[in-house]
């Protein structure tokens, strides 16, 4: 799976995270800011990570900014802003 | 069915769908329902973001016993059938139609809902369904729509879009809910589920919330709903039993016990008969009292 152009998730909210997607050519690049990333940056990253590979795209840019999302917030928010770069007409129901 | 009977739907919260904060701490002010919001509080470019997020939470975020409710998108909009979808595999408790006008939109959802079921492996049947009433239609069809089929759990009134349909607004008296609000009621206590009032918006303004909850208690309304936390003990204040009623309750399931233990069919109670109606008021307010903290595990009054 190819990401098809950049997209947008989330916002820059309280408990949100902010997710932007774009091509890559070099594996998934995260560039992460948080104000928890020395106690969470690895795992926020897992995350993302997990659901790009989820959807077999190997070449992603990702930029996040969190602003103290829980694990299934910054879920959700990668899911859609994947779902939106692939321009998916309908959920992946084995990713969700 | 009898689980939704003896059910307390005193308070049913909404949650914008779309907002992490919100949804996260949803289950700890004590609403009775929670109802997580995909349609008016969510604008269209976010649909697909309220979804998965909502999905993502009913997974995750643990709401003890509090029910939990989506309003999913209309059935005319495009967004109905995955809403549907995500929901059912989430597992959510209850889905609730918006702007219901007939009974057969109520059998249509439900095909869909037995559709994502069996897709997603979920028992058939487990998925509740509650209808808002939005439209003069929809009011005077309340009887079909509350029996359109066994997951119904309840109907509510949702007075915007109702009183623009009626042509005229919200008044703070609100005797232009009056009809709505009492067929709505008659359809709930006719195919025996709960009737959900309409959210008073202003929170300014306390005194007039108070006397609108105090009169659909008085009407016989199961509950409200809400947009604010703060409105949730205001509810349940109104909803609690007096010391009085709760120790004529008592009195009436004791004499329920001891009939039992005699082995008679005759229940009677300071020598008057007890019969069917007073028993199952008797119950309703020792469940409201329980979920008040205003008596301790055996029924006994906790004095302040």
């Amino acid at each position: 799976m190819e990401i098809k152009h950049t997209a947008i998730a989330g916002t820059l909210e309280s408990s949100d995270i902010q997710i932007m997607l774009s091509q890559g050519t070099n594996g998934i690049e995260i560039n992460l800011e948080s104000d928890v990333i020395k106690q969470f940056g690895d795992q926020i990253k897992q995350v993302i990570t997990d659901v790009i590979k989820d959807y077999g795209i190997d070449n992603a840019k990702v930029k996040a900014v969190d602003k103290g999302a829980l694990d299934c917030v910054i879920k959700a928010r990668t899911i859609t802003a994947v779902q939106r770069s692939i321009d998916a007409t309908e959920p992946n129901w084995e990713v969700l | 069915m009898s689980d939704n009977e003896q059910r307390l739907r005193r308070t049913m919260m909404f949650v914008p769908g779309n907002n992490p904060a919100m949804l996260k701490d949803a289950g700890i002010y004590g609403a009775d329902s929670v109802m997580f919001d995909l349609e008016d509080a969510v604008s269209l470019a976010e649909k697909d973001s309220a979804r998965n997020l909502v999905y993502q939470a009913l997974k995750t975020v643990d709401y003890g016993n509090t029910e939990l409710v989506v309003r999913i998108n209309g059935l005319d909009t495009e967004f109905y059938k995955d809403d549907v979808y995500a929901m059912v595999k989430a597992g959510i408790d209850v889905i609730r139609l918006p702007k219901t006008e007939t009974a057969d939109m109520i059998h249509e959802l439900e095909a869909v809902v037995v559709e994502a079921e069996k897709k997603f492996g979920r028992e058939v049947g487990s998925t509740n369904l509650m209808a808002a009433i939005e439209s003069a239609k929809g009011v005077l069809n309340a009887n079909e729509i509350a029996g359109a089929s066994d997951r119904m759990i309840g109907i509510a009134l949702s007075a915007e879009d109702y009183t623009t349909d009626m042509k005229t607004h919200r008044y703070p008296d609100g005797r232009e809910l009056d009809f709505a609000r009492n067929m709505i009621l008659h359809a709930a206590r006719a195919n025996d589920i709960a009737a959900f009032d309409t959210v008073f918006t202003n929170m300014n303004d306390t005194e007039g919330f108070m006397r609108e909850t105090e009169y659909i208690h008085q009407l016989g309304y199961d509950g409200k709903s809400l947009v604010n936390p703060r409105q949730i003990p205001m509810v349940n204040q109104v909803y609690a039993p007096t010391k009085k009623e709760i120790e004529n309750a008592r009195g009436v399931i004791h004499a329920i016990e001891e009939a039992k233990i005699k082995g008679s069919g005759v229940i009677s109670m300071n020598g008057q008969m007890v019969d069917r109606p007073v028993v199952l008021r008797a119950q309703r307010v020792m469940n409201l009292a329980k979920a008040s903290n205003l008596v301790d595990e055996e029924g006994n009054y906790i004095e302040e």
